[in-house]
């Protein structure tokens, strides 16, 4: 695949993406471009949620990887980061001029509530392909749906660190899919 | 640029941040490099740090970009740059060799077992985020009730998301929230 392709449709979904690039990946990626499945762009997030950095910008790197090496995945980083950079730095210029302005600060407001609920619909999204052809019988899915409840616990009622979360679930959680597997 | 200069100093701190910051990077750089530069080093005070970090959640591409935002009104061009480059050259380095490594280990068992756990683990996250995201910004229901909202009109069409962020800024900007 052409860099250049790699590179503008990551230019794209992530100038698209206001509050998070997240949803705004999955779109582009999973229905649109069809580049990854639901699942295996789960797999990715998760994946790239192991390694330390902006998670979002490993899954590009993973994906640039996959479609043309190294090169595509310096591609679609550089895609994804050149122009935010330049959005942000202007958005940075105009709040040093006018931020102290009341319906300035009340638009930003309402603009972060409805981030808050773009990432909600996107985890929803994920849980619902994740589950969609699940055997409910079958430990792998009652063990899924625990450690997925888990670290909603975790991370977001117990507000514990997420390095903390993270090296408690992921071990515990990987053993304990590995046994389940043996019972296939 | 001398030895004096912040952004050599800053832009170190946060590479090394960036390593630490393990599952994702936004929730967990930001306490931290707000930390930093109010606190630690009052380079900003605690209004400029918060504007920054929103200005980067509201606006398109990957939330790290606030980092971008602290350097530049720290540093100006030097600063935002630097501070860009020190959050993305360490994760970038990690994850090439991670696909270097899993392109050899891919399809054994561990590998889908690790698919397996990891999955439902970041969905988990994903939501957690979302809940922390209406603790730190959203100041009353009103806004809890925005975020809902714009969840499920999400779930039910098709719209644009950049649509409904719209909607969130003029309903803000109007005093509903």
């Amino acid at each position: 695949m052409p860099l250049s392709t790699i590179f503008l449709v990551f230019s794209r979904l992530s100038m698209m993406g206001f509050g998070g690039v997240m949803p705004f990946a999955y779109r582009a990626l999973v229905e649109q471009h069809k580049w990854l499945t639901a699942e295996e762009f789960a797999k990715y997030l998760a994946t790239c949620q192991m390694l330390p950095g902006p998670t979002i910008c490993n899954v590009a790197l993973m994906v640039g990887s996959r479609y043309a090496g190294t090169s595509g995945a310096l591609a679609a980083l550089a895609g994804m980061i050149a122009g935010p950079f330049m959005v942000v730095i202007a958005l940075g210029m105009v709040y040093q001029r006018f931020g102290e302005l009341e319906m300035f600060r009340h638009a930003i407001r309402g603009m972060a509530a409805v981030a808050a609920g773009l990432i909600l619909a996107t985890a929803v999204k994920m849980a619902k392909s994740m589950f969609a052809k699940a055997d409910w019988r079958a430990n792998r899915a009652r063990l899924q749906v625990a450690l997925l409840a888990l670290a909603f616990i975790g991370l977001g009622l117990l507000q514990w660190q997420l390095a903390l979360v993270f090296c408690v679930l992921a071990p515990l959680g990987t053993a304990a899919t590995y046994l389940v597997g043996e019972e296939k | 640029m001398n030895e004096q200069s912040p952004v050599m100093e800053l832009s170190l701190h946060i590479a090394l941040m960036s390593l630490m910051a393990v599952g994702g990077g936004v929730v967990l750089l930001g306490p931290q490099v707000g930390h930093y530069v109010v606190e630690g080093k009052q380079w900003l005070n605690n209004e400029q740090f918060s504007a920054a970090y929103a200005i980067a959640q509201a606006a398109p591409g990957p939330n790290l970009l606030f980092v971008s935002l602290v350097g530049w009104l720290i540093a100006g061009w030097m600063g935002a740059i630097f501070t860009t480059l020190a959050v993305l050259v360490p994760s970038t380095l990690l994850t090439l060799a991670a696909i270097r490594l899993q392109a050899r280990h891919a399809g054994g068992r561990l590998t889908q077992a690790l698919g397996d756990a990891f999955a439902p683990i970041s969905i988990g996250f994903l939501a957690a985020t979302a809940w922390l995201f209406t603790r730190i910004s959203n100041v009353g229901w009103h806004a809890d009730a925005l975020t809902v909202l714009a969840a499920l009109v999400l779930l039910r069409t098709k719209i644009n998301p950049v649509l409904l962020i719209a909607a969130g800024a003029v309903a803000g900007a109007l005093g509903l929230i």
